[in-house]
């Protein structure tokens, strides 16, 4: 099989089109690295059998930062068969640099001008059979997006790969280590065969430039923005996961309960209150997350991204951070695990680390179901949205104090430069990918970890045979009775343990536990529950939860990056104590406050 | 005295929102300079400026068709003229 590999800059559409190309759903926006890993998929080209490889971007074959290494790597140990070079077609003045390096490995290659519709309203006109001329090498301007001349791009290829001749990776190592100049070259081509209007007109972007990062008002817009989502999130999810409960709740009365009635009582209860009610108590949350990742996807490819990097730069570096940092703070609303690898666009080790010990404190989307789940019960429809948001600034809040903390053991001066795109708005057909993808992550995650979750809490609150349910005498009860001493002080209940524990493993097993625990469904558990606790308990849960250790796929990934064990330890602990500390606080205030 | 010096340069970092200039020098490690050069800074461009952030913010700086934000600090390494 040959090997096609896409080079190009960071935000070029590599992986946009990839996605078109394999009908693969890689993960697309408008921010310099998302992708930051290598992705592979097979496809027929002409008459080849392909593999094509989506790359993360690079600004320079000799870079530096990890993403660009992963590139490198790549070159060095792969033959490629050919190279294709994505170019923003509207920014082609600079970006020819690398198409150029790109050209002196000697790999068979074909330049693709991508972003053909901007550049058309830029007023950009390029001479492709100039440029081909000059560079020696095929040239076609595309949309990787909109599909022009989609077919021509496809052509292209094929025909190059006809009379590619595979090179030694002997000799791209040796290119690697080289560089000629290459401005004077960039200069004769750009000369020949682009123009670009003198002055650029003030256009959409600038209009919403100035108001988005305006120097006093850009930061409470950017808040009341995501007050008003949040809001938005209750107002549109909570009729949907009423509807899903009542889906499920039907479901059971109608069809299990009848079919299971002669089993055994031990093995109705295991299927039934054990996994069936822990899972649907998760699943009922499926509707509202995807609707969330759907607005998560417009965010990321309007490229609000860059600018919030803009506008928190200055905060962020009396943390030690910079707006990079927080950027990722904002993608791991999502999930902290892509918001851990996306730190790879930072060069300096010291700032990486310290970026990775704040992201586990931004509040994920499956924290996020734990705290509907509980609000919902507990709090009046009017403060709902509010005492959501307020969870968004707590998570805010502990990841300052964290950076302020430690800053001094994660020195860095990693320069802060970043582009800035333009504003783009997604097809329905990119953000209906996306949407896609996180109810598959979420599947996959509900048939492993999410029931093996429910099913050991199940089992602790069960044995040994014949105890209460749940009570002293089972195993939860022991293990609550042992953390006693450290969870009342909070305000935490000895049931709840067991929740908490599991629900390190992922969050959202926190509220299939609690289904689980009190033997409840839809309904009945959210009323249970107003029962259980008042609002200052209540909180003082969903704080800890918020905090406490990040979910091991986090951990994971935490290690993976760091390479170091120290670290991942180092970050389960520290927000395990900071969890208690913050809850013990709030608890203990409100309390004698009078609350 | 020595009439004959020259004025110090001009830092991007000096200059205000609208203004224009031309790069003259980059006083970067040949790793930030690589970067740099790859978003378009180089010897002779003509770059705008767009803003200025709020409490000693990044600038918001425009070379030809590209926008890209830079801290001040890091600015202070590009020499202009104006
Ligand atoms: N207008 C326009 N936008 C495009 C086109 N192709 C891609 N984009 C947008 O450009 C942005 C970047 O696309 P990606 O495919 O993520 O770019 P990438 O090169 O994979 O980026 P990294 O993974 O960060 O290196 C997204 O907002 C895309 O929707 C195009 O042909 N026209
Ligand atoms: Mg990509």
């Amino acid at each position: 099989m040959k090997r096609v590999a896409l080079l190009g800059m960071p935000n070029t559409g590599k992986s946009t089109f990839f996605n078109r190309l394999t009908g693969a759903s890689a993960r697309v926006g408008n921010w310099p690295g998302v992708t930051v890993d290598l992705l592979a998929a097979p496809i027929l080209l002409g008459g080849h059998m392909v593999e094509l490889v989506d790359l993360p971007g690079l600004y320079d074959l000799h870079g530096f930062s990890d993403d660009e290494k992963v590139v490198r790597h790549f070159l060095e140990n792969n033959a490629v068969d050919l190279a294709v070079i994505l170019v923003n077609a509207v920014q082609v003045e600079r970006q020819l640099s690398l198409a150029l390096q790109v050209r002196q490995l000697g790999l068979p290659c074909v330049l693709l001008l991508n972003m053909a519709d901007e550049a058309r309203q830029y007023g950009i006109r390029i001479n492709v059979q100039e440029m081909a001329a000059q560079l020696g090498i095929p040239v076609v301007l595309f949309s990787a997006k909109y599909g022009d001349q989609q077919g021509e791009v496809q052509r292209t290829l094929a025909k190059t790969l006809d009379t590619a001749r595979p090179v030694q990776l002997e000799t791209v190592r040796r290119s690697l280590e080289s560089d000629d100049a290459i401005e004077q070259t960039m200069g004769r081509i750009m000369e020949a065969a682009v123009e670009v209007p003198p002055r650029l007109s003030d256009n959409l972007t600038d209009q919403l430039d100035r108001l988005v990062l305006h120097p006093w008002l850009g930061l409470p817009l950017f808040f009341f923005a995501m007050f008003l989502l949040f809001q938005a999130v209750f107002w549109l999810g909570a009729p949907l996961q009423d509807g899903m409960e009542w889906l499920f709740d039907t479901l059971r009365t109608n069809a299990l309960d009848p079919a299971l009635a002669g089993a055994p009582e031990m093995l109705r209860g295991f299927l039934l209150d054990g996994i069936y009610s822990g899972i649907a108590t998760v699943a009922a949350f499926v509707p509202i997350i995807v609707l969330f990742f759907l607005f998560m996807a417009v965010v990321e490819d309007t490229g609000y991204l860059s600018r919030a990097a803009y506008l928190t730069d200055a905060l962020m570096a009396r943390l030690g951070l910079d707006g990079r940092s927080f950027v990722m703070l904002l993608m791991g609303f999502g999930c902290n695990v892509p918001a851990v690898m996306g730190t790879r666009v930072m060069r300096s080790r010291p700032l990486r680390l310290l970026s990775m010990l704040i992201i586990p404190l931004s509040l994920c989307s499956a924290r996020m179901q734990v705290f509907l789940f509980i609000i919902s019960a507990v709090f009046p429809a009017s403060q709902a949205g509010l005492a959501l948001f307020s969870l968004y600034l707590f998570s805010f809040a502990t990841a300052i104090v964290t950076a302020l903390l430690f800053r001094k053991h994660f020195r860095s001066n990693e320069p802060f430069i970043l582009e800035l795109p333009p504003y783009r708005l997604p097809t329905l057909r990119q953000v209906l990918v996306r949407g896609w993808l996180e109810v598959r992550h979420f599947l996959t995650r509900a048939t492993k970890i999410i029931i093996a979750g429910v099913v050991l809490v199940w089992v602790l609150t069960h044995f040994p045979m014949g105890v209460e349910e749940a009570g002293p005498e089972s195993y939860a009860g022991i293990i609550g009775h042992w953390m006693e001493p450290l969870l009342s002080p909070l305000g935490i209940s000895d049931q709840l343990a067991v929740a908490l524990i599991f629900g390190f493993v992922a969050k959202e097993v926190v509220v299939g536990s609690l289904a689980v625990i009190y033997s409840l469904q839809g309904d009945a558990l959210t009323q249970h529950l107003a029962l259980q606790m008042d609002w200052v308990q209540a909180y003082s849960f969903m704080l800890f939860t918020l905090i406490y250790t990040p979910c091991l796929s986090t951990i994971a990934t935490l290690k993976a990056e760091s390479r170091s064990n120290g670290f991942a330890l180092f970050a389960v602990v520290w927000p395990l104590a900071l969890a208690w500390g913050v809850s013990f606080a709030f608890y203990q205030g409100a309390r004698a406050l009078g609350f | 005295m020595n009439s004959l010096q020259t004025a110090p340069a001009t830092r991007l970092s000096q200059l205000n929102p609208g203004q224009e200039a031309t790069i003259s020098a980059i006083h970067a490690g040949s790793e930030v300079g690589l970067r740099l050069a790859a978003l378009g800074f180089r010897i002779g461009k003509r770059l705008r400026v767009m803003r200025r952030g709020f409490l000693s913010g990044p600038l918001h700086i425009r070379l030809g068709t590209t926008d890209v934000i830079i801290r001040r600090q890091d600015a202070l390494q590009i020499h202009v003229a104006v």
